[in-house]
């Protein structure tokens, strides 16, 4: 696609920004999906009664531990699986209701990336991004011109002619994003598209993704199992575990929110949310006398709370003490966390967290330490 | 070793490639589809067939459980529907296709079922049909495992093609036995094994070569 297209497209993503929320790419409507019993092994059940709405326009992420129906989520919207039950409804169709040959066209509107790549070893980088025009009946020459600037927009041109074994993994999945582009495609799936990826590699390609998305108006829907994708590109999350989906909505709201058990585990990494252990080690449940209170102060957004820890001493004469702390940013927005001990009676400390919340900040007791 | 013999080589030598030849190309015309048919039909696969499946494969297996000098004999009549005749040169083709389609096919359905499952569901997601899939992505990956396996094929076809003097196929193998052995002329004998191993070993040196140039998943080094 050239510039001017590019450009369209961005009018055209910010023209539909209204219809949004009303008119999302993808819904699930209640979706269960058993796998029937084999020689080896009992019925499955996969999905269970999946309710997700992925908005148009967005980077929506799932996420959740290997086993608890991600993949098979994924691909219910290209109809690579069928649902038990329940409708998946992509763009207004109903994926499930759709004969071999109407699902095949919906298909070429809807890209979809790999773990492994899957390129074909046969092909160069070059063949590979022509491979679905191929498949599209498209003749040669637009061929050509579709590629050219496929190749050119994740970095590659001077790979056109090299096979799959002489690339890098990262320049790999760029082949494999450029290829899902090539139909340009309204919905783009990501499974575990970074997961064999080293850190470094895996940003750049979410950068790449990121770009798509803005600059193409593409609604991404991934699956991972890494907490830093999702931080780093959904806008949207939904948090499935054990076929069912725990919670979903804006990625900030979820993941600072009052969060699922699952939730709280799988953010075990983000910054803050582990007490460190010379704390843990001392800390007691219950308060007494002459104890320091520990307070978790959790802000969000842009709240500063360096002035509201000097006002806590200089306002309520409450000594502060800071014991650990750490900044997050997820979707784009700081999410930081301050472990810090107060010496004052029960009172004092409910008055500290009231001064708090009026400004913005939530906090919760943790636990006691002498 | 006398001129006359000498025509005598190089007629046998001809009557080998012929039947090698064209009992080969048949075969791989039968013998490939019928692999692709085995290593997709399977139950959950592409063209899901997997009662149709299991028949083929146990027809499969029989044809070649079946010594090659007994189906040369015991196919004679369908032979002889075939070819018009049961002997001689193009006579002995029908029996060694018949035993070249079942060997090949097992080694193509091997080769696609290397093909990595992943590149199938690839081709789908981009709404690839069936026949696609077939022809862009499993015929295209497989291609240096067909490559290795219509060499075998040509090696053995070498090998059986000795066997159907037996019905006047003639060839190499024919006059190794009819003059070197039968008639104690060692130095016949000699020409003709050497004959047979250069042949075999032209035929797997081209065949590696090719499937090399068809293998692009190693490094050029």
């Amino acid at each position: 696609m050239s510039m001017t297209t590019l450009v369209q497209k961005t009018g055209e993503a910010a023209d539909k920004g209204l219809a949004k929320a009303a008119n999302p790419m993808v819904v699930f409507e209640s979706v269960s999906k058993r796998f029937a019993a084999g020689r080896t092994s009992a019925e499955v059940a996969a999905l269970d009664g999946v309710d997700l709405t992925v908005p148009r326009g967005s980077v929506t992420g799932i996420i959740g531990r290997s086993g608890a129906g991600k993949s098979t989520l994924i691909r219910l919207v290209n109809g690579l699986e069928k649902p038990t039950a329940g409708r998946v409804i992509v763009d207004g169709v109903n994926i499930a209701e759709l004969d071999e040959k109407s699902l095949r066209d919906v298909r070429r509107s809807i890209g979809m990336i790999f773990q492994h790549f899957n390129l074909l070893s046969s092909r160069t980088a070059f063949d590979n991004i022509a491979l679905p025009l191929e498949i599209a009946g498209i003749d040669r020459q637009t061929i050509e011109k579709r590629v050219t600037p496929l190749l050119d927009l994740v970095g590659l041109s001077d790979k056109r002619n090299r096979y799959p074994s002489e690339l890098s993994g990262g320049q790999k999945q760029r082949i494999g994003i450029a290829r899902a582009l090539a139909t340009e495609p309204k919905l783009l799936l990501s499974d575990e598209a970074t997961s064999a990826l080293d850190p470094e590699t895996t940003r750049s390609i979410l950068a790449l993704l990121k770009t798509i998305n803005r600059e193409l108006g593409l609604t991404v829907l991934l699956i991972t199992h890494e907490m830093e994708v999702i931080k780093t590109i959904a806008d949207h999350v939904a948090v499935i575990d054990g076929g069912r989906i725990v919670e979903q909505g804006p990625t900030f709201d979820v993941f600072t929110g009052h969060t699922h058990a699952t939730t709280r585990s799988l953010l075990g990494g983000l910054a803050g949310l582990h007490l460190p252990e010379f704390l843990t080690r001392q800390m007691v449940e219950e308060p007494e006398p002459g104890l320091r209170t520990i307070l978790r102060i959790i802000f969000k957004g842009e709240n500063a709370t360096e002035p509201m820890l000097a006002r806590l001493g200089s306002d309520l004469g409450i000594e502060v003490n800071i014991m650990a702390g750490a900044v997050d940013e997820i979707a784009g927005r700081p999410f930081g966390m301050l472990v810090v001990s107060l010496l004052a009676d029960e009172a004092r400390i409910v008055e500290a967290r009231r001064f708090l919340a009026d400004h913005g900040l939530s906090s919760e007791v943790v636990g006691y330490v002498r | 070793m006398s001129a006359d013999i000498f025509a005598l080589l190089l007629k046998s030598m001809g009557q080998t490639l012929y039947m090698v030849a064209v009992a080969g190309l048949i075969g791989s015309l039968f013998g490939i589809p019928l692999g692709v048919f085995l290593a997709t039909s399977e139950r959950g696969e592409l063209f899901a067939a997997p009662s149709v499946n299991k028949v083929l494969g146990l027809i499969v297996n029989a044809a070649r459980s079946t010594p090659f000098i007994i189906l040369v004999v015991a196919i004679i009549p369908f032979t002889r529907m075939i070819a018009g005749t049961s002997i001689g040169t193009t006579a002995a083709i029908v029996p060694l296709t018949i035993a070249t389609i079942p060997f090949i096919a097992r080694l193509v359905e091997s080769a696609i079922r290397e093909v990595d499952p992943g590149l199938t569901e690839a081709a789908r997601a981009m709404g690839a049909s069936p026949v696609q899939i077939v022809f862009k992505v499993l015929l295209a990956e497989a291609r240096p495992g067909i490559a290795s396996a219509l060499t075998l094929t040509i090696v053995s076809l070498i090998g059986y093609s000795a066997m159907v003097g037996a019905v006047g196929g003639g060839g190499l193998g024919d006059l190794g036995i009819r003059y070197g052995y039968q008639r104690f002329m060692p130095d016949v004998m000699a020409v003709v094994v050497l004959v047979l191993i250069v042949l075999v070993q032209l035929v797997q040196s081209a065949g590696d070569r090719l499937a090399r140039q068809f293998d692009k998943r190693i490094r050029p080094r």
